[in-house]
């Protein structure tokens, strides 16, 4: 019987029924102390330290500071050196502030290669689904989860239903995978895919690059799905082999990984990727969104209403005469180095507006090297880009990187909802490159006639 | 975790739709490395809001999408923390689910017609054995995974009841685990 991508990850890794074994546990600090002190309680052991790593990155301060000790938050200091001497006691390995390898958990796990076709990955992280990009099933969890993982190297989980978003069509110049994401969000609401896992096909996705694909894997939770996957193909292989983890060969049945002709999917959606316009949203979650063309909408319902009041905004007023206070380039869905190479070639040999401040996030430390080794580094810093080192920095707020009450940002991360950026901040999501055009000049330009 | 049959009390209403969890507990509270005391960070920048009431009840009904966002079981635990025993939702966020049900917190879906007339009745009485929610002289069936009710109402951990399948996991292992990647050997 022809079955889907999903259905091949899936029965490759049921244990018994509604339990799934798990190839790849990434673990960082905000999740997982309550589960290694629950563990520690039960004494109980990490069954397969070999299948856990764990790293250091939402509470970690992006000035550049390499050790824990430097961490001026008091919390957050505990919070990491918790992780520190968890992963010690448990023998999980780790990346530390100060290591190398350490960045945000989605940007490390591909980059070593541990991320890889076909595996079963979970994280205490919603944006786990990331490393569907692979053609991974990657799912986010709660701390609960966490400890039943690291104790049993499974998950209780009951089959979600599928679904499949195909596009037609191609991306116009200057649209991209955020873009993508965003319409399709936009499309099928926030809570379009509660309870399915959804593969994204098609040519338009097929042309995309891994970080590209990475992007829109890692949205999926921001359209309520449990999953996104793509199917690998010679992109993926490539963009694998090499890497720290990576096996020697391509290994024969990864080239089966794809959903056979004439599976069928509970539900399925189709879009024309041609129709699409750079995006950007205008309200407090990631469905309230428009082309950068158009108009705060007129609010349909109370909570509409709400989300224009939150964000100072009148229905009317043209997304392109939006005035922003500060643009963040970064976090684990924008912050690879595709992302910044797009970024910098708009802003090369020019200016940020007067106005605002700008800062770029290298996901990891890896991708920080390899931008500098590219002297991406000096393009940004001569725009007037504050650059950074990595870590989940101004996505959700939990280290020093914060926008004041008020504050109007661009952001090319994965969350508009109130607060995230700082209490009271306001949050426009949009592309690596819109975020870059806007940061020139102070408000949101459609890049398609920019410059 | 405590086995959870009968929830019956007084309802809350909170009357909005795709709830997050960054609402539910805000990322300043995340830093904390134990699990009790998050209930007086519930919705802490919302109850700064003039006309802000969220009466301390064992049943919360609330909008659709309950729970969306970031993954953090913190927002279950303030929820329960803060008195509530059940949330009933026309729908639920995937991983929020999931959560509530590992802590004994009972997450009801019923149509949203039903949590409308729930949020006017004011009091009812969910029992997850009959799986129905009784309020307003009438009762509501609601829809729960056999295998995940079975957990709620004894109460069962659930670390314990996958470790019975030991054998199934070593076998797994034996046969058919695939090869790598290491991470202790990065």
């Amino acid at each position: 019987m022809p079955s889907t991508l999903f259905d091949k990850v899936w029965d490759a890794h049921e244990v018994a029924e509604g339990l799934l074994y798990v190839d790849l546990h990434l673990v960082h600090e905000v999740t997982s102390p309550q589960a290694f002190e629950s563990l520690r309680l039960g004494g109980r052991r990490v069954r397969r330290a070999d299948r856990t790593v764990a790293t250091a990155d939402h509470n970690v301060p992006t000035d550049g500071s390499s050790a824990a000790a430097q961490i001026a938050d008091r919390l957050s200091r505990v919070q990491v050196e918790t992780l520190e001497r968890n992963c010690r006691e448990f023998g999980v390995p780790i990346y530390s502030l100060g290591s190398e390898r350490q960045g945000i958990v989605h940007v490390i796990g591909p980059e070593l290669g541990v991320t890889q076709p076909g595996m079963t990955i979970v994280c205490g992280d919603s944006h786990t689904s990331t490393h569907g990009a692979f053609g991974a099933l990657a799912l986010g969890i709660g701390t609960s989860e966490v400890e039943h993982v690291l104790a049993t190297q499974t998950l209780q989980q009951r089959k979600p239903r599928s679904m499949r978003v195909r596009y037609e069509g191609a991306l116009g110049y200057g649209v991209t995978a955020k873009d993508l994401i965003l319409g399709t969000i936009g499309r099928i609401g926030v809570d379009g895919g509660v309870g399915h896992v959804i593969e994204y096909a098609g040519q338009p996705i097929e042309a995309l690059s891994m970080e590209g694909r990475m992007t829109v894997c890692n949205m999926t939770i921001e359209a309520g799905g449990r999953a996104g996957m793509i199917a690998p193909d010679e992109t993926t292989f490539d963009w694998v082999a090499g890497r720290p983890a990576a096996p020697d060969h391509i290994p024969e049945d990864w080239h089966r990984l794809r959903t056979d002709a004439g599976a069928t999917f509970d539900e399925e959606v189709l879009i024309d990727a041609s129709a699409l316009s750079p995006q950007v949203t205008w309200g407090t979650t990631p469905g309230m969104v428009t082309d950068v063309t158009g108009a705060v909408p007129e609010p349909r319902h109370e909570g509409e209403e709400r989300a224009l009041e939150y964000m100072a905004l009148s229905p009317g007023t043209p997304m392109r005469e939006i005035e922003l206070d500060r643009v963040f380039i970064g976090s684990c869905t924008n912050s690879r180095i595709g992302d910044l190479r797009d970024a910098a070639e708009l802003v090369r040999g020019r200016r940020v507006s007067p106005s605002l401040s700008a800062m770029v996030v290298p996901g990891s430390q890896r991708v920080k090297a390899q931008a500098e080794e590219e002297g991406l580094d000096e393009v940004f810093r001569a725009a007037g880009f504050d650059w950074r080192s990595a870590g989940c920095s101004m996505c959700l707020g939990m280290n020093p990187d914060i926008a004041a009450p008020g504050e109007r940002v661009a952001s090319t991360s994965n969350r508009n909802f109130e607060g995230r950026q700082g209490r009271g901040a306001r949050s426009h999501l949009v592309s690596p490159k819109m975020a870059a055009a806007a940061a020139i000049e102070g408000r949101f330009v459609d890049i398609r006639d920019w410059g | 975790m405590r086995p959870v049959r009968i929830v019956e009390g007084g309802v809350t209403a909170l009357d909005r739709a795709d709830v997050d969890t960054d609402q539910i507990v805000p990322k300043q509270f995340l830093k904390r490395v134990d699990r009790t005391g998050f209930g007086e960070f519930l919705f802490h920048d919302w109850a700064k809001q003039p006309g802000w009431d969220l009466p301390r009840n064992p049943i919360l009904a609330t909008g659709r999408n309950f729970g969306c966002g970031s993954s953090r079981e913190h927002a279950p635990w303030a929820l329960e923390d803060y008195g509530f025993r059940a949330i009933v939702a026309p729908s639920f966020a995937d991983i929020f689910y999931s959560n509530c049900t590992k802590i004994g917190l009972l997450p009801v879906v019923l149509a949203e017609s039903d949590v409308r007339d729930l949020m006017s009745a004011g009091h009812a009485r969910i029992d997850l054995e009959e799986q129905e929610v009784a309020f307003a002289g009438r009762q509501a069936p609601f829809e729960i995974d056999p295998e995940t009710a079975r957990r709620l109402l004894e109460g069962l951990d659930d670390i314990g009841v996958t470790m019975q399948q030991e054998e199934a996991i070593a076998a797994y292992e034996r046969e058919r685990e695939r090869a790598g990647p290491v991470t202790t050997k990065l």
